[in-house]
């Protein structure tokens, strides 16, 4: 046979291919954005208009527990909204790329496994830190500012993108449990009550009992919650213990997701094969 | 793999999804550059063998080696020996056709410049080199299904599966193909077809099984089993209905059939008859019937059709059997109806798994 065969005939485990093939699968997502390049701004415009609806539609109505301007207890609340929203996106990207027929291509070339799914995360992570750039920049026009340390303000992002990260899994794996892009929809819809259940927009204090005690236990809520005080924007805090600990469930919820969602992803990416 | 061993071993295969066996026990062995068609209808199993071989699904029983190696044990050997064109494109529609051929060489371990430059190679060898930037998607189906092939072909395959490859297409888009299939047979490649197609099987292969119910049923060389399923037909639809008798056994002694050969159909107003020497049949069926003043609407020669190949070996026609395996799957695809191709499928075998 040819030399072409003959020389790259590795096994695929190797780290290295691995490393290479998941780049290769990460340019092919450059390039899908080079192609789309609508797609790309609708995804960074979407967020700044929600944004921008609450804190000048809504705002001047909203009350901030303890006192404070609105704005600067809103921003941190839709840059956690924002990571969570991003499962939607993970989900129709990997429910699409299943439904092609490429993936058959992929699957029957000697190219790491593992590849496809590690661009994909790649992609979602750099498509949410450019949305969290967008955010940061137009709260910043906006008048919102944050008060602590550039430590603390890094380690606020660092929470957000963990958040985002759990999100990820949690949409490879949906994405592959719902199979079509019909089903995605529904998935979709009930995304809204799910960022709407948490103190996102509004304080928990200001909800029915029962309703502000399950908004506070939200992972989003935790991770907005935690993100207003390491910002130092007014909000945080409150009587409860999740509250009073949001930076710890901030860490501990995607920990959790992620060690719920991981394995189930891979293991549903492996068993496409059987 | 030394020079004399078959290039694909199959041995008692079998694979089964819920509980409906699509594999039931299927032997195959191919020697190295031959062309193999595995000829059958809709739900026979002929992709879910291709997928097997081509380590897309775990067989539930059974062996396969291709180019040597277990699919099961040495998937990733398997793989750097294969290509594969399956029953709908399987590259990436939102990019150009450069695009494609170079992440798949990147991603077959070719390096950067290596892919690149195959890439090219294969654009300028398919006729695809003016495509440019243009997105795939934006492609003609006969291009697209060339682009697929060239992707297929980045390592030189040993052996390269075929899975019902011009379904789909029309008449030019199928002659593009089966050109492309002759000239890698020329270099030494080894070929599994399949097919709903009795001619396409014909215009490619050295040899032909007939699968049905996931298990080989017939195989042969084409003449071997167009001699078995009876040849030629020709058939003659009459203006008048009340001369089916008279036209019987004029088309059948011009046709050189015994009596019992013709058949005919009063709904049709049709007579049928199978025929040694297609021209000769022809030209004696127009004059004899003429003679006798019995006037024709429509005279066809033809090949047998799949139907009528299933028919003759097992006694039940073909869609039977395909709407009886794939009756939960209903994904349709269109398909190219060519003059010859009378058999009718609605359903499709294999989706979603």
């Amino acid at each position: 046979m040819t030399t072409a065969t003959d020389t790259t005939a590795q096994p695929s485990g190797t780290l290295r291919w691995a490393l290479a093939d998941s780049w290769t699968m990460t340019r092919r997502g450059f390039a899908h954005w080079a192609r789309q390049p609508v797609q790309v701004v609708v995804n960074l415009v979407f967020p700044v208009m929600m944004l921008l609806m609450f804190a000048y539609f809504l705002g001047g109505g909203m009350t901030v527990p303890g006192g404070g301007d609105y704005k600067q207890f809103l921003v941190p609340g839709v840059f956690a909204l924002t990571m969570a929203f991003g499962l939607e996106g993970t989900m129709l990207a990997v429910t699409q790329d299943l439904n092609k027929g490429v993936i058959d291509r992929f699957r029957s070339m000697p190219m790491a496994p593992s590849a496809v799914l590690v661009g994909r995360s790649v992609l979602d992570m750099l498509q949410s830190a450019l949305s969290l750039c967008a955010l940061i920049g137009v709260g910043l026009a906006m008048g919102w500012r944050w008060h602590g340390g550039i430590a603390e303000a890094l380690y606020a992002v660092g929470l957000l993108l963990w958040l985002r990260f759990a999100m990820l899994w949690i949409g490879i794996h949906l994405g592959m449990v719902a199979g079509r892009p019909e089903l995605v929809q529904a998935v979709q819809i009930l995304v809204w009550p799910v960022g709407f259940f948490s103190n996102v927009f509004a304080a928990p204090e200001h909800m029915p009992a029962w309703v502000g005690a399950v908004a506070e236990w939200n992972p989003m809520s935790a991770t907005a919650a935690a993100t207003r005080d390491l910002f130092g924007n007014p909000g945080a805090g409150g009587g409860s213990w999740a509250a009073d600990h949001a930076q710890l469930l901030a860490l501990c919820w995607p920990l959790l997701l992620v060690a719920v969602f991981f394995p189930l992803a891979v293991g549903r990416y492996r068993r496409l094969t059987r | 793999m030394t020079g004399s061993d078959p290039a694909i071993v199959v041995e008692g295969l079998r694979k089964t999804y819920g509980g409906k066996p699509a594999l039931a026990g299927l032997d195959l062995t191919v020697p190295q550059g031959t062309v193999h068609a595995v000829l059958g209808p809709n739900g026979a199993g002929k992709t879910t063998c291709v997928r097997i071989l081509a380590t897309l699904l775990r067989p539930d029983g059974g062996r396969a080696e291709v180019a040597g190696y277990d699919v099961r044990r040495h998937p990733d050997q398997v793989r750097y020996r294969i290509g594969l064109l399956g029953q709908y494109a399987a590259v990436d529609e939102e990019l150009s056709g450069r695009q494609n051929l170079e992440m798949f060489g990147r991603l077959y371990h070719l390096g950067a410049r290596r892919a690149g430059a195959r890439a090219d190679e294969l654009l300028e060898r398919f006729g695809l080199t003016g495509t440019g930037h243009k997105a795939v998607g934006q492609y003609s189906g006969g291009m697209r299904r060339r682009l697929d092939l060239a992707a297929s072909l980045i390592m030189r395959p040993q052996v390269l599966f075929l899975d019902e490859p011009t379904t789909g297409l029309d008449p030019r888009g199928r002659t593009e193909v089966w050109n492309a299939v002759r000239s890698l047979v020329g270099g030494g490649t080894t070929v599994l077809l399949t097919t709903q197609y009795l001619e396409e099987a014909d215009q490619l292969a050295d040899r032909i099984c007939v699968v049905d119910h996931g298990r080989v049923i017939a195989d042969g060389t084409a003449d071997q089993l167009k001699a078995r399923i009876g040849g030629d037909r020709i058939e003659v639809v009459l203006r008048d209905g009340g001369q089916l008798d008279a036209a019987a056994s004029v088309v059948g002694l011009a046709a050189g059939a015994a009596e019992d050969e013709v058949e005919t159909d009063a709904d049709r107003r049709r007579v049928a008859a199978r025929v040694e020497n297609r021209v000769a049949a022809l030209t004696e069926t127009v004059r004899a019937l003429a003679a006798a003043g019995i006037e024709a609407e429509d005279i066809v020669l033809r090949r047998p059709t799949l139907d009528e190949v299933f028919l003759h070996l097992t006694g039940r026609s073909a869609a039977d059997g395909a709407a009886e395996e794939t009756a939960d799957d209903t994904k349709d695809h269109s398909k190219d109806d060519a003059t010859d191709h009378t058999t009718d499928h609605t359903t499709k075998e294999g989706a979603g798994v």
